[in-house]
């Protein structure tokens, strides 16, 4: 269906919603370098007031990448809730927008209707809104998820510990894994990116990583981020508490990572029947990231961010403990630079929390963005205050392995302490038994006979 | 401003676990913050990887050092203009501009091997590396007839159409990595055998890491030499080329 919108007797016609999606996004280097931006500053506002009164219904009635060819739209079109759907589907974009922002949709009431909105209903009100209105509902907005602790209550604010090695070595893995622990971080996961990623390694460092937790008690699951098929095969090898893979928005997407729905459902089925979780269930853990799907050219000229927003969909299919963006690691030809990425940052978590997803958030970028530790301290603020479910805790900021700058431990003290957020409970609380925090929260001086430090 | 007394810095006693990793920990810390000195050392290492990006290739030194070496030299550009659009625009750092394909046309040459030295991400890790490379690699290539490009504004697919253009079976990159923080000169290699527009990454083999902290000159000339017989005896490149340490060693 075609839409079009007359400013100043200009009228600015659109073929299709993709092309309405695409052209009312904020400015991206993805979208340009994709030939999906809009192509005046006129446009791309004159796409937005075309956007704003589109109904919610049009986007149940036309597919943005066909039905037929792609399962992720299957996925999105045969589980939309009409029942949640109800209380909104008289809405247009613009509307939903401005009654998300209204005081009277609260927690409970974003929850009831989260299932009945589809990723790309969720990608089309972000890009009507201002980065405080993406902060003011994410705010509202709150995921519990459990495997050994509880993550995502208001108020909360959790760490992946990310302990990479440039060689996969077990003991400085291990020696990363320790200071991260006595800094705090490591309650959303003991998550390592390894670098090749085979049977033996993996399973070797998953091991590793097991007699960690278990000698100390932490209160936490380990994860190594390889790829799901060889987790599948490490299931009654090693100790999995949760299940990795990157994901994408498109069936082309995911076929480049070399996965499909059938085997995401194999892997959550494996890794429920483990049954190692202590007080909940989710044992998936997914990560996502703009300009994906426009990367693998699979993308159906729909743009970076609501190909985006439908992986969403996919995670939510299989009740994740996290899931985050990476959202600096794509590059400057997808986000060019800290305005960019801070923007990614905002929609991502956003559209995630909207759509009842846990979301965490890499803060991050490479060095050939334009960005820096500053532009990083910005987005984990406004993140911070946002309401993220988890940040990554990379040592001093600089992953070896991957290249590339995250958050370090210090940030996550940081911003724990300017919101007043806390660790997750059972976290919490050996962290106090462990003598690494006092009871106000406060990181205690650690001395050189503590008992994290005897094993290396 | 650096006193020794009344530092409110706290150590962390476990800088020993340093010896397991380059994994930036034990930095200590001040209230929740990073110590300025490791502060300022991170800068240091982001400036430098900044700067790197920014870096140009010494055309003049190359093309004295392959002149001197007798064999024919060609400079070209991709159709990128600026680092801006090199950074935003890796479909352009793919084709050759206009007087680039010209001149590369006019060449009406045949060649076995052609090298081409790249800038990338990292003018300066080719700047460094790549001349140590080939005066390793090259005494080994006698009977191949052997041509240099030194192209600007590159990236990795460039060379499929400097190989057509120059009707060259094999054609190897030496192009900057994107550069880390532990790593703002790292040099990689690309090898393509016969070069066709369109090419993805499985059609080529990658040497990566050559800098200083890893794989050394005399390393990175002898697994390219490897890739080249591999690649001359079997007639491609890609992943139906695996590096077989074995027969590397017996080399």
């Amino acid at each position: 269906m075609a839409y079009k919108h007359t400013i100043d007797q200009q009228t600015f016609s659109f073929p299709d919603l993709k092309s309405v999606l695409a052209k009312a996004s904020p400015f991206r280097t993805g979208d340009s370098l994709g030939g999906l931006a809009a192509e005046s500053n006129m446009e791309r506002v004159a796409a937005q007031c075309a956007l704003s009164e589109i109904p919610l219904k049009d986007f149940l009635n036309e597919a943005l990448i066909p039905y037929e060819q792609d399962e992720v739209t299957r996925l999105i079109m045969d589980t939309h809730d009409e029942v949640a759907f109800q209380e909104i589907s008289s809405f247009t974009v613009g509307d939903l927008r401005n009654w998300l922002l209204t005081h009277e949709v609260d927690t409970q009431k974003l929850s009831n209707i989260s299932k009945g909105l589809t990723p790309e209903m969720v990608a089309a009100v972000s890009k009507l809104m201002r980065n405080q209105d993406l902060i003011a509902v994410a705010q509202k907005c709150e995921v519990v998820t459990q495997f050994r602790n509880t993550l995502g209550k208001k108020g909360q604010l959790s760490v992946r510990l990310q302990p990479n090695h440039p060689t996969d070595n077990l003991k400085g893995i291990a020696a990363s894994i320790i200071d991260g622990l006595l800094y705090g971080s490591g309650d959303a996961v003991i998550g390592i990116n390894p670098v090749t990623d085979s049977v033996d390694i993996v399973g070797d460092q998953l091991k590793m990583m097991d007699e960690i937790r278990m000698q100390f008690e932490i209160p936490t699951q380990i994860c190594v981020l390889s790829h799901l098929s060889t987790s599948l095969e490490l299931l009654d090898k090693a100790p999995i508490d949760l299940v990795f893979q990157s994901i994408g928005g498109t069936e082309k997407t995911n076929a480049s990572f070399g996965i499909n729905l059938g085997m995401i459902q194999e892997a959550y089925e494996g890794a429920l029947e483990l049954n190692r979780g202590t007080l909940g269930q989710n044992v998936m853990y997914f990560e996502t990231g703009q300009g994906s799907s426009l990367s693998a050219n699979a993308h159906w000229n729909v743009d970076q961010q609501t190909c985006e927003a439908r992986a969403y969909a996919v995670a939510r299919h299989f009740d994740p403990l996290l899931v985050n963006s990476v959202v600096g690691f794509i590059g400057p030809e997808y986000l060019y630079d800290g305005k960019q990425i801070t923007r990614a940052g905002l929609e991502d978590h956003f559209c995630g929390k909207l759509m009842g997803l846990p979301m965490g958030m890499d803060v991050c970028y490479t060095n050939h963005a334009e960005a820096d530790q500053d532009d990083m301290d910005n987005l984990l603020t406004l993140l911070g205050v946002a309401g993220v479910n988890f940040i990554m805790g990379v040592p001093g900021s600089d992953d070896v392995m991957l290249n590339y700058q995250s958050t370090s431990f210090h940030d996550a003290l940081y911003v724990r302490k300017v919101l007043g957020k806390k660790p997750a409970p059972e976290f919490e609380a050996w962290l106090e038994k462990m003598g690494i925090m006092d009871e106000k929260g406060e990181r205690r001086s650690i001395e050189a006979s503590h008992k994290l430090l005897k094993p290396l | 401003m650096k006193s020794e007394n009344n530092t409110p810095i706290k150590k962390d006693p476990w800088e020993d676990l340093k010896t397991f990793t380059n994994a930036r920990i034990a930095l200590g810390s001040t209230g929740n913050a990073i110590p300025l000195d490791e502060v300022l050392q991170f800068r240091f290492a982001h400036a430098k990887a900044k700067d790197a990006i920014e870096s140009e290739l010494d055309i003049v030194d190359f093309k004295m050092e392959i002149e001197s070496w007798g064999f024919p030299v060609w400079e070209v550009q991709s159709r990128v203009n600026g680092r801006n659009e090199y950074l935003q625009r890796p479909d352009l750092g793919r084709k050759l501009n206009e007087i680039s394909e010209k001149e590369l046309q006019e060449s009406q040459q045949e060649f076995d091997l052609v090298f081409v030295i790249a800038d990338g991400l990292s003018a300066n890790a080719v700047n460094q590396n790549a001349i140590p490379v080939l005066k390793e690699l090259l005494p080994k290539l006698e009977g191949y007839k052997i041509g240099f490009v030194l192209a600007k504004m590159a990236r990795v697919a460039l060379s499929d159409p400097i190989g057509i253009l120059l009707k060259a079976k094999f054609v190897s990159m030496c192009i900057g990595e994107r550069p880390g923080l532990s790593s703002p000169e790292s040099m990689g290699i690309y090898t393509t055998y016969a070069p066709q527009l369109g090419l993805t990454d499985e059609r080529r083999n990658c040497i990566s890491n050559i800098h200083s902290n890893g794989l050394n000159s005399k390393e990175g000339a002898s697994l390219l030499f490897y890739l080249i017989r591999q690649s001359f005896a079997k007639k491609i490149s890609g992943v139906a080329i695996k590096i077989n340490l074995k027969e590397l060693l017996e080399d």
